[in-house]
């Protein structure tokens, strides 16, 4: 009894704050989705047919998509360089990733509206030049929301592509030079599948990270392109139904709950913490 | 394939631009004459500047999340270590179970994590006006539970590099496991110790998504003043707020590179 007393008191205080502040307000939510308005299955049913509700489910969907591409496609290239090129190229890499990195999401995407808008940096540029005489609508829609969701995530897919190409053997390489393969050929047949683990994991956190995500949407986005995460948010808030609302958060924990079983199963995550 | 090519260059440099961009985008805007977001044309301003220093609002916020911050740091910290302790110490054989539960809110979508703090402090506000809905301690708690993750996992990577013969030493020399903790594991680990404060600190700082949820009129943060200025007519004082804190994360990472690079000229 003793031997599990000292033990019990370092690691219990944690784990009953969680329970108390988490877990059981969680099942709160839950409980929240079976019985408000009244008890049933209903808000369940209104969330996988009501078209409005399923067209920001696909709107979610076809948005966290494009992001996660254009995400690990700009985390590759940096990555790639602030692993394997020289001090000085590896130094710029660094500070350009963890400088976004530390800004908070608020400051980020307010960087995108003050670029974009209608009166924004790209916008009078434009003007001045002669390109264009009206200001291109380049922000409060689905495209502005890719590109600031992109941005933020671009950080979080460079730490476990970058992990993924340190620990590659530098033998492997050689050897299929040493053999008379191109770069190009030893890049796409060796270095590529051989980071590829990095890559999976790194596109599942994007995937994860970006379908819980709502301010970068609801500053960007203008009310107009609403995501999951925002309709929760405007279901507590706004036009109050907090079992629907309620409902599409377990919805989401399920969906994140499968991503994340695969990331633990294919793309072992123990390797990309270190 | 051992450094790489051009095309990987051209293409890492449009990433850094990319990355960049928006940051520098505010400076401008900040300065402008006009009350509404625009780029200045011709004269500069610092009326934002002035209407932040002006508008004691700013200074409140400011000072409430750094209060926040310093609260949920601590509490964080303090959990974070005792429960690594007591993984590290004991190896208890459902320690992975343990792990994958303390780390919940760190993997949960953020706004999942959101309904169940409003829920959890909703409720607590019915037992008692001090800690609840819309009050800082009731902030601090829920911001706590967001960050802890982070910090057990920060304690934990520095509790995997301290040396197990150490402990063994000690508790060989008949020291009790309060002298062990303090005097002999802890030492060894302040430094992801004091790593561990700060992130938890930053992201209290900067949380956003949660507290939107908890807070309404009286626990104003910075980031969710700076949000009631974003949601509809933009004030261009945000841009003026934002050059700031930008401002102060360049210097400090520039700082701690230059000392970095220092450092490992003079080995």
């Amino acid at each position: 009894m003793r031997d599990i007393l000292k033990p019990a008191l370092l690691v219990g205080p944690l784990l009953l704050f969680l329970a108390a502040a988490y877990v059981v307000p969680f099942l709160g939510v839950l409980s929240w989705s079976f019985t408000l308005p009244e008890p049933g299955l209903h808000n369940y049913a209104n969330a996988l047919t009501d078209e409005l509700i399923l067209s920001v489910f696909l709107r979610t969907f076809r948005i966290c998509l494009f992001v996660t591409v254009f995400a690990v496609i700009a985390a590759y290239a940096i990555a790639l360089v602030w692993v394997r090129g020289t001090p000085a190229q590896r130094l710029a890499a660094e500070v350009c990733i963890l400088i976004p990195f530390w800004i908070s999401v608020l400051t980020r995407a307010f960087g995108w509206v003050a670029l974009l808008s209608n009166r924004g940096l790209i916008n009078t540029w434009l003007t001045q030049l002669g390109v264009i005489s009206e200001p291109l609508t380049l922000v409060r829609n689905e495209f502005g929301v890719i590109l600031g969701m992109t941005h933020f995530l671009v950080p979080f897919a460079v730490f476990p592509i970058a992990s993924a190409m340190r620990s590659l053997d530098e033998r492997v390489l050689l050897a299929a030079r040493g053999m008379g393969a191109s770069r190009a050929r030893t890049f796409w047949q060796v270095f590529l599948p051989m980071t590829a683990p990095g890559v999976l994991g790194a596109a599942i956190i994007v995937f994860v990270f970006s379908l819980g995500f709502f301010i970068t949407p609801a500053i960007l986005g203008g009310g107009r392109s609403v995501m999951a995460a925002e309709l929760i948010y405007l279901r507590i808030f706004q036009s109050p139904n907090w079992g629907l609302g309620a409902a599409i958060s377990v919805l989401m924990m399920v969906v994140v709950g499968l991503l994340l079983g695969l990331l633990m199963r294919y793309a072992r995550p123990k390797s990309m913490l270190s | 394939m051992y450094k790489p090519g051009p095309l990987a260059l051209v293409l890492a440099a449009f990433v850094a631009i990319f990355l960049l961009l928006p940051l520098f985008a505010v400076v401008p805007v900040s300065f402008t004459p006009a009350r509404f977001l625009t780029m200045p044309s011709g004269n500069w301003s610092l009326r934002h500047y002035q209407a932040l220093v002006d508008n004691p609002a700013w200074l409140q916020a400011t000072l409430l999340s750094v209060r926040i911050a310093s609260l949920s740091a601590t509490i964080s910290t303090a959990l974070a270590l005792a429960f690594s302790l007591g993984l590290w110490m004991y190896r208890p054989w459902i320690a992975s179970i343990l792990i994958g539960f303390v780390l919940m809110p760190m993997v949960a979508p953020p706004v999942v994590s959101a309904i169940t703090l409003y829920f959890f402090l909703t409720s607590l506000s019915r037992l008692n006006g001090l800690v609840g809905y819309d009050t800082t301690l009731g902030v601090a708690l829920a911001h706590s539970v967001m960050i802890v993750p982070f910090a057990v996992v920060l304690i934990m990577v520095a509790l995997a590099q301290v040396d197990r013969r150490i402990d063994l030493a000690a508790r060989g020399f008949g020291a009790g496991v309060f002298q062990r903790i303090f005097k002999v594991i802890v030492p060894n680990i302040r430094f992801g110790l004091l790593t561990a404060f700060f992130l938890a600190f930053v992201l209290s700082w900067e949380e956003i998504g949660v507290t939107l949820f908890i807070t309404s009129v009286n626990a104003v943060t910075l980031p969710r003043m700076m949000w009631m200025g974003l949601r509809d007519n933009i004030d261009p004082a945000i841009a003026a707020i934002s050059v700031v804190l930008i401002v102060v994360v360049i210097a400090v990472i520039l700082g701690k590179t230059a000392i970095t690079a220092m450092a490992a000229k003079r080995q």
